[in-house]
């Protein structure tokens, strides 16, 4: 059927036609009323843009996220194609997906994005899911550094860097690399008495802890 | 002029030149830092990472503190900094969360202890050329690049006081101080840090490409206003030795405060060399 032997699309357009001249550049934006047509989407599309509080449908593949994300060389998936793969239900894949680990959460992706898509939240929300869904972070070593800074903060109210890296290194499958590509850097921080020997403490840790059992940690 | 002072876990520790400086020259300049009484770390990237709750609770309960003494507060560190915007942006907008905190907490959200970047507290609400007069000692000679890293500005919907992409602030007060800041195009480029200690190998690539482009750029050395990119860009640059000031440092010097030596010296690559070559210590 095409457009001009639908009378009712006949009529819906020249009800745009009507509205829109009378509205003023200023406010440009209208609803077409065709715009309410519902398309089929995926249930795990929707539960990352509810959850992430970001319209990943708004993405049209520009790659500006991907270009200008200072990690995207070392993921497995490029931030614009984690978006694609959201809009297109990809779950397990992006559930297993190093990307969302390796980023660094440094908003250059949603400052860039032309349709105000911020990815660090979206980021973020692959992470709670993979881990609700019960994968293995295929980063190690970054999943074991964030849980013994989450324990650090737990039992000190601040973070205490001597007894955090221990944990870090004890947690992580890879002592022997960790251990070697930081030596340097932790020989330098000791040198210059970087690394405190003794933790600072909150007084009222219990308002921290509370607050991680309320975060159900 | 005073401010409720959020020094953050590195102030004490890996930036402990950052904290001691900040505080010197926040004397100097006439703006009094309360210290937030009691305060807890904000989570940073790894609250973020793995909990949405903590994301918001950690730095809540910061901004909580904050409330009872109704000032702003000073941040040095931009990730503390970003947290806090975000948590008080839930403040705000998410009321059973408020009334929920509110009540564990014991406290009234009164929106009245806006969180602000240290940067922004001393480059936005002084007037430049106050600065530029209480000068002493101008860094003539010196040649750096501003470094804001990454999340200093941004998101640009909560930050709001310096430009996203191209922010100017800080080359303005290295102006006021001197010196001659260098354009490059890196100067909101992230420089990796939360992936320091666990990708190391993706973290000396970015570095490396950073202080190369400072060097391309004709400057002599990096100016930061975070606590991980500078110890990131002192202990992960390799053959370069391309100092990295905090701009809080380089500002003491500039009033001629005395101590800028104690901070100095505890930096990975010792910029008083660079520092002496130009006539400045």
């Amino acid at each position: 059927m095409s457009k001009a032997k639908n009378p009712k699309l006949k009529e819906q357009m020249s009800n745009v036609k009507r509205e829109t001249s009378n509205v003023k550049r200023e406010t440009s934006s209208v609803q077409y009323p065709i715009s309410n047509i519902q398309y089929p989407t995926s249930s795990f599309a929707l539960e990352v843009q509810r959850r992430s509080g970001e319209n990943v449908f708004r993405c049209y593949y520009c790659q500006k996220c991907t270009v200008g994300c200072p990690t995207a060389f070392a993921m497995d998936y490029q931030p614009a194609q984690v978006l694609k793969m959201i809009q297109l239900g990809l779950r397990e894949p992006l559930l297993k997906s190093s990307a969302p680990w390796l980023c660094v959460g440094c908003e250059a992706c949603g400052t860039r994005c032309p349709n105000e898509i911020r990815l660090a939240p979206v980021m973020d929300t692959l992470k709670y899911m993979a881990l609700e869904a019960g994968y293995t972070p295929p980063e190690t070593t970054v999943y074991a550094l964030h849980r013994a800074f989450l324990d650090s903060i737990k039992f000190f109210g601040r973070v205490h860097e001597t007894t955090m890296l221990v944990e870090y290194v004890l947690r992580s499958r890879d002592i022997f690399s960790i251990v070697r590509s930081n030596i340097d850097v932790g020989v330098t921080l000791l040198l210059k008495r970087k690394i405190p020997i003794l933790p600072e403490r909150v007084k009222a840790l219990g308002q921290v802890k509370e607050l991680y059992k309320r975060a159900g940690r | 002029m005073k401010y409720s002072y959020y020094p953050g876990c590195t102030a004490s520790t890996t930036a402990v030149e950052y904290g001691l400086s900040t505080e010197a020259v926040c004397e100097a300049l006439g703006i009094e830092l309360i210290e937030l009484d009691d305060w807890n770390c904000c989570g940073a990237t790894s609250g973020h990472a793995l909990s949405h709750e903590l994301a918001t609770a950690l730095p809540g309960r910061n901004v909580a503190i904050a409330q009872a003494a109704g000032l702003d507060m000073a941040i040095p560190c931009p990730a503390c900094y970003q947290r806090c915007l975000i948590a008080d942006q839930r403040f705000r907008e998410d009321e059973d969360w408020r009334a929920e905190m509110e009540e564990l907490l014991g406290f009234e959200y009164t929106g009245r202890a806006r969180p602000r970047s240290l940067l922004e507290v001393i480059g936005c609400n002084l007037a430049l050329e106050d600065i530029a007069a209480r000068v002493k000692k101008p860094l003539a000679g010196l040649k750096p690049v501003s470094y804001y890293g990454c999340v200093l500005v941004r998101p640009p919907e909560l930050t709001g006081w310096d430009d996203p992409e191209h922010p100017v602030i800080m080359d303005r007060l290295l102006q006021a101080m001197g010196a001659e800041p260098v354009s490059w195009s890196y100067i909101v480029d992230c420089c990796g840090a939360s992936l320091t200690l666990n990708r190391s190998d993706v973290v000396v690539l970015l570095v490396n490409k950073l202080v190369q482009a400072a060097k391309d750029a004709g400057a002599d050395s990096i100016v930061s206003a975070c606590g991980m990119c500078q110890i990131n860009l002192d202990t992960r640059q390799k053959g370069h030795h391309m100092p990295i000031f905090y701009f809080t440092e380089l500002l003491g010097l500039a009033l001629d405060l005395p101590g800028t030596d104690n901070w100095f010296k505890r930096h990975a690559i010792d910029p008083r060399p660079l520092l002496r070559s130009v006539g400045l210590a």
